[in-house]
């Protein structure tokens, strides 16, 4: 039961830290010192010559000044970006009882889809079934549909609050994500794993619950956080159905004033969320692979 | 380092390029023309030479817009509730007064082209694909920073509309009006007279078009919305909100609200339509339209206080 299990079969993990090992590169250099400091040197000079150039030419293109007043306009910024800010507690409410529910629903629907045996063949399909077709419809569509759909029924006790109904649509679509995240990391726990848990008298259930998940979790921690952070900017979507949140606020305040400004306020502020995220999520992959390489070398 | 100069020799060049090229506005001043035809004429910055290109939102809706789609080919939707919405066809309110307008620049009907574009799109910087926009666009200061507008061609009043037999129909004044959730079309002066002067309890919500929010209405997400009276006159008429009324209209706070024609800012063609919407105001037209497209509502007023 070491961290460090062999990778099975069609683990997406590999791809993960290919990604990462790539990542680490940006920076460094390779070869000698020498031939690093000169590196070092040219990528330097690269950088400023390309954003020197970049920034030149977008500031003398003809529609420069336009785009100047109805994009950047500090004034707008600064006295729309309090409310905005505001609204943007109601993406972040969104996203953290959304993925609280996801979390949950994902893994059952991938325990589902991996009970073994003929028997489960229909509750199979079930959860094969629910994740095409929750991967396949936009998500924009699951939000309008049950939106104005759900409450319209009126049935008793359906709650009626867009805000309720877009967190249940961000729920079925990401769920549907999640579930196949999930179900990779329980692939790739090795069989011998499960095999050795049975031998020392474990459940099937037990074997499942002491063995395989927790190895299966620890190891898409950060494909997990990567759909968070999609679930995050997903919450802007929610506003088609009357939710004024962040992106909806920055709406009303671009059409009262004709001006682009308050979107790239709004737009910050999701940056500002994910951009901590991301770089956590390296760091957890770094961490990872680390130690599985250290396990590698023992 | 050879290679990346020429790279950068290249970029440069590129960017010079793109520098010269103009602006396709022309900013020259048409001569004063004793009518807004000769002013018109003057006028070198059509999108299209010989045709008054006008933009409008698609579907157009009633009471702005009438007449029935013609099948074959038109890129205009109908009002999906109503089955009707033409700008081609000079019915409707909207309609009416843009083929008025055009005929005193000059402009045959024939002449009029109408292109389908969405309210958000008529604001956004650059060149306009249109001459002017006309889709009851509310003229605000701020605003008129980024486009320019007409003189006002109809004053604006905001009405309620609700279920029928729900106790928000009961309300007379704003403090009446306190505890409900409300809803508005984005972009909208009603969203803003909702926040700036109803203030209520709760946030309102926002929808992207009319039909959403008519469907919030009818799914009971909100309790009322607002919308300028006419479309509130027709939303209750047509059936598209079941079982609905207008519980009344609102009284003008601060300047009276009105629609204006958007157009790129700096069009010269703006002078020659406010000398044309001058000459039908005086002469009765204007009235008349309106009359013939827009009902003289008699909805009690919902209070301030």
């Amino acid at each position: 039961m070491s961290s460090a299990g062999p990778p099975g079969p069609g683990d997406r993990l590999h791809i993960e830290d290919a990604r990462a090992a790539r990542g680490s590169r940006i920076l460094s250099t390779g070869r000698g010192r020498r031939e690093g400091r000169r590196a070092v040197f040219i990528a330097v000079a690269s950088t400023v010559v390309f954003f020197t150039v970049l920034v030149v030419v977008v500031v003398n293109s003809p529609g420069w000044l336009e785009i100047k007043r109805s994009f950047f306009n500090g004034e707008l910024f600064m006295e729309n970006l309090p409310g905005i800010s505001r609204a943007f507690l109601l993406n972040v409410k969104l996203f953290v009882v959304a993925e609280i529910f996801i979390l949950v629903l994902a893994l059952f629907l991938a325990v589902l889809r991996s009970l073994p045996g003929p028997v489960f063949f229909p509750i199979r399909i079930l959860a094969v079934g629910y994740t095409d077709l929750f991967r396949g419809v936009p998500t924009i569509l699951v939000i309008y549909i049950l939106g104005f759909g759900a409450p319209a029924l009126q049935l008793r006790g359906v709650p009626k609050s867009p805000f309720v109904w877009g967190v249940v649509a961000l729920v079925l679509v990401y769920s549907a994500y999640v579930a196949e995240v999930y179900r990779a990391g329980i692939e790739s726990v090795h069989p011998s794993q499960a095999a050795a848990a049975r031998s020392l008298g474990l459940s099937r259930w037990q074997t499942l619950r002491l063995v395989v998940i927790p190895q299966a979790v620890r190891r898409v921690i950060p494909p997990l956080l990567n759909d968070f952070i999609g679930l995050q900017k997903d919450t802007a979507l929610v506003a088609s159905i009357g939710v004024v949140e962040a992106f909806r606020t920055a709406q009303i305040d671009s059409a009262a004033t004709f001006n682009f400004t308050p979107y790239l306020a709004s737009a910050l502020l999701f940056v500002v969320i994910t951009i901590p995220l991301a770089r956590f999520t390296d760091a957890l992959i770094a961490r990872d692979r680390r130690r599985r390489q250290v396990a590698a070398a023992l | 380092m050879r290679k990346l100069l020429a790279g950068i020799a290249i970029v440069g060049l590129f960017a010079a390029a793109c520098a010269e090229e103009n602006p396709v506005v022309s900013t020259a001043s048409p001569s004063p023309g004793a009518t807004a035809a000769d002013c018109a004429k003057g006028v070198s910055s059509y999108t299209s030479a010989g045709t008054l290109t006008i933009a409008t939102d698609n579907p157009a809706y009633a009471p702005w817009f009438g007449g029935k789609v013609s099948q074959s080919g038109s890129p205009w939707k109908a009002d999906p509730s109503f089955g009707r919405g033409d700008p081609y066809s000079g019915e409707g309110f909207e309609s009416a007064v843009a083929y008025a307008v055009a005929g005193e620049l000059g402009f045959a009907r024939g002449a009029v082209a109408w292109i389908p574009l969405n309210f958000n799109q008529s604001y956004k910087p650059g060149p306009k694909n249109f001459d002017l926009y006309i889709g009851q666009v509310s003229y605000s200061p701020v605003r008129a920073q980024a486009v320019d507008f007409s003189e006002g061609y109809y004053d604006v009043q905001q009405a309620l509309v609700a279920k029928r037999g729900t106790p928000i129909t009961d309300a007379t004044t704003f403090a009446d009006l306190q505890s409900y959730k409300l809803g508005a079309q984005i972009g909208t002066t009603s969203y803003s007279y909702i926040v700036e002067n109803i203030q209520p309890d709760q946030q309102p919500s926002v929808y992207d078009n009319p039909n959403d929010v008519i469907a919030a209405l009818n799914a009971g997400q909100i309790d009322g919305y607002l919308v300028d009276a006419p479309t509130a006159y027709v939303n209750v008429l047509i059936g598209e909100v079941p079982h609905g009324e207008v519980v009344g209209q609102f009284p003008t706070i601060g300047d009276q609200e009105h629609f204006g024609m958007v157009f790129q800012k700096g069009n010269p063609l703006v002078g020659c339509v406010n000398q044309a919407i001058a000459t039908l105001e005086s002469d009765g037209t204007l009235d008349a339209i309106q009359k013939k497209w827009l009902k003289t509502l008699t909805y009690p007023f919902i209070e301030q206080s």
